[in-house]
């Protein structure tokens, strides 16, 4: 049966009170690809974090739910093993642990909600199978799954590496941010590429993105735009590309009270403030 | 338990009684006033000497303690140990509170003439041997630490390999503190010239959280071309008080790696030195402490290049808990003649709470024109953003923490060659990581 990641009237703020999300409302099926767009700091990542659970953001309204539950009340690894996944626009190093240790440990927990710390792991031999597998069909050097996570990546080695884990987790809903920033042409082909093979009926897909390549592989059902905290207009997929023909001035122009709180949301903001 | 402290306090009266109980050779005896006259004359340490700065002892009561054995062998039941999963060992030698308890050699290294056992039975059987090298590498004089050791040692453990022997077998060495207990183990490693051996010791505490008493010494001998391998995991309980002078001499062309792990003590003050002394001796230096309670580990490492053309390398790494602290001042040395000296310390603590506290604190003495050495030290905090993105690939925010120390560990971890050493020392720290909100 196909869930359902319900967002009601969601208001997020950071935790010294400044609110960036001002009544999002969203509901994404498995199966379906949403593509979210909007200009630089109008809360595309913001949404992604509240989403997971990021403790520097704090929800002062709303609701997330999946298939009912409610979300809001799981820890960010609860939520992870009910089947939600973010592929972060910046990730983090883990320094000294290697990827495939990091993603066995991430694959036994997300397919087995139930573990409890200490019990086994997936097989060593069954997972390096599996992983072998998933990086050849990414194309991906198998000296990969032996480097350090994401500690001393290129931008496209992390995309690709966030790329990798969504493809071990198979998740029921994946938030993709920004996966394409930080690639050439070529390479955002393959990841659209690879996402879309990921993907499919069992998988909703959330894209953040500026660009429609990312989109050329997995044409969006739904295409929502971003402004001020707020989605301000929802179309098909011609509307991701009016927005990267033409950008987003007939948007504020349409929306001049979400276009003011964006333009206050930028006032103040602190350097490298998602 | 044998209860094995035979005298309260460390008087003229009880070392006079110890030295009578002994019946040691007359040169061991003489040894032994002399410390004793020494630890008499000096005063005990205070915050007032540099190196004791950060360290305070003024809660320590010596007289709670006590010369620890006659040198007779303890009955008591002998712990595990953690460091010899799954090894073939050359030899083993367990003691508690400074007692022999158990001591076998396997008979192939025992016929190439290896000695290794208790250091008191040797030192009765083997004279000759302790009598040439007892203390080449221990300064009785240095402070009145060193003092008490060189009066009140017992116990201990010697390994001699003879010159071109390779011992491919570890040797392992287990010394266990009961509650109350006093530990004087003084360990003599002598490989000759060429010879070549693994030492793995381990100091540990029969009852979790009991009090007690170590004062050690450590000497490690490397002839010309030798190679040596000791690894010291010091995961005793929470109530002990660590004092430990300990130094190595490496020889020319010599090799040296010692890994110091120390993840009990309630309070430690370590002296750990490396002496190069013949042309192109190498030293590699690995460190790995797990701090947790109140507890206040402080080592002082020297790398005394005195020969030209070494190399040392000097690796400790520090993850601390609660409100413990760390001390480490390192210093190289390099000294006139010593050119094309290759020297490298580097010290890494990672705080995984509020009020743990390290110091660090690194110094270079040169005195020679043609040498490279660097050093570097990093403090960090476990990083939130990394907790958080762990997290969300399912993990646990414990599973998370033990993931960022293990990590931060594997750098000093991939330089210890002896996996089972490896692989102890990671059980042990997963063990003691907690959950922190």
């Amino acid at each position: 049966m196909s869930e359902t990641l319900k967002i009601k009237d969601l208001h997020v703020s950071t935790t010294d009170g400044k609110e960036i999300l001002r009544g999002v409302n969203l509901e994404i099926k498995q199966g379906e690809v949403h593509a979210l767009m909007g200009p630089n700091g109008s809360g595309k990542s913001t949404l992604g974090y509240a989403i997971m659970g990021h403790p520097g953001y704090e929800v002062t309204q709303g609701s997330i739910t999946l298939d009912g539950k409610d979300v809001l009340a799981m820890e960010p690894n609860e939520r992870a093993r009910a089947g939600i996944f973010l592929a972060f626009q910046r990730p983090m190093a883990i320094p000294g642990v290697k990827m495939a240790d990091f993603l066995r440990h991430a694959a036994t927990n997300v397919r087995r909600p139930d573990r409890k710390e200490g019990e086994e792991l997936i097989p060593m031999r069954e997972f390096r199978k599996e992983l072998n597998q998933k990086m050849e069909q990414l194309r991906m050097d198998k000296e990969f799954a032996r480097r350090y996570v994401n500690d001393g990546f290129s931008g496209g080695e992390m995309k690709r590496a966030e790329i990798l884990q969504l493809a071990m987790l198979r998740p029921k809903f994946a938030i993709l941010d920004e996966t394409d920033s930080g690639l050439d042409v070529d390479a955002v082909r393959l990841a659209s590429q690879s996402i879309a093979d990921i993907g499919g009926k069992d998988m909703g897909i959330l894209i953040i993105t500026h660009h429609e390549h990312l989109l050329e592989h997995n044409r969006p059902d739904f295409t929502h735009v971003i402004l001020g905290g707020r989605i301000v207009e929802t179309g098909g997929p011609e509307l991701a590309l009016e927005l990267h023909k033409q950008g987003y001035d007939r948007i504020r122009a349409a929306y001049p009270e979400a276009a003011a709180a964006d333009a206050a949301l930028k006032e103040n903001e602190p350097a490298g403030a998602h | 338990m044998s209860v094995t402290t035979t005298a309260a306090g460390f008087t003229q009266e009880s070392f006079e009684r110890f030295v009578a109980q002994r019946n040691e050779p007359g040169w061991l005896r003489e040894l032994r006033r002399e410390a004793w006259q020494k630890f008499e004359s000096l005063p005990m340490p205070s915050q007032r000497d540099e190196e004791w700065m950060r360290t305070d002892i003024r809660t320590l009561r010596l007289q709670k303690f006590g010369f620890s054995s006659d040198g007779s062998p303890s009955a008591g039941a002998a712990p595990d140990g953690l460091l010899t999963h799954g090894v073939e060992l050359g030899g083993q030698t367990i003691a508690i509170d400074s007692r022999p308890h158990t001591a076998r050699l396997n008979e192939k290294w025992a016929a190439k003439g290896v000695l290794f056992g208790s250091l008191d039975e040797l030192a009765a059987s083997h004279g000759e041997v302790v009598k040439k090298h007892l203390f080449r590498a221990f300064t009785p004089g240095y402070d009145r630490f060193a003092a008490l050791h060189a009066a009140a040692w017992s116990g201990g453990t010697l390994l001699y390999v003879p010159r071109g022997v390779t011992v491919d077998e570890p040797f392992h060495m287990l010394s266990a503190l009961s509650s109350g207990g006093v530990d004087m183990g003084h360990t003599l490693v002598i490989l000759e010239d060429g010879a070549e051996a693994t030492l793995l010791a381990e100091t540990t505490s029969l009852v979790e959280g009991g009090a007690g008493l170590h004062v050690g010494g450590i000497e490690l001998l490397v002839g010309p071309r030798a190679r040596l391998r000791y690894v010291n995991f010091q995961n005793w309980s929470a109530g002990v008080w660590h004092f430990a002078h300990q130094k190595a001499l490496v020889d020319s062309d010599a090799s040296l790696q010692w890994t110091i792990a120390a993840l009990g003590a309630k309070l430690a003050k370590v002296n750990q030195h490396v002496a190069l002394t013949g042309p192109g001796a190498t030293a590699q230096v690995n460190g790995v402490m797990f701090t947790e309670g109140k507890q206040h580990l402080a080592y002082n490492t020297l790398q005394h290049h005195e020969a030209s053309q070494c190399r040392s390398d000097l690796l400790y790494k520090a993850a601390l808990q609660d409100d413990s602290r760390t001390v480490w001042r390192g210093m190289i040395r390099v000294d006139e003649g010593a050119q094309k000296t290759d020297g490298y310390q580097r010290n890494d603590n990672l705080m995984l709470s509020e009020h743990s506290r390290s110091d660090s604190i690194p110094g270079l003495e040169i005195l020679a024109d043609d040498v490279r050495c660097t050093h570097g030290s990093t403090t960090g905090r476990v990083d939130d953003e990394q907790l958080f993105y762990a997290r969300c690939r399912g993990l646990t925010r414990k599973e998370a923490v033990r993931m960022v120390v293990t990590g931060f560990f594997q750098q000093v971890f991939d330089r210890i060659t002896i996996e089972s050493v490896r692989e102890a020392l990671g059980l042990a720290i997963a063990r003691r990581i907690r959950e922190y909100e």
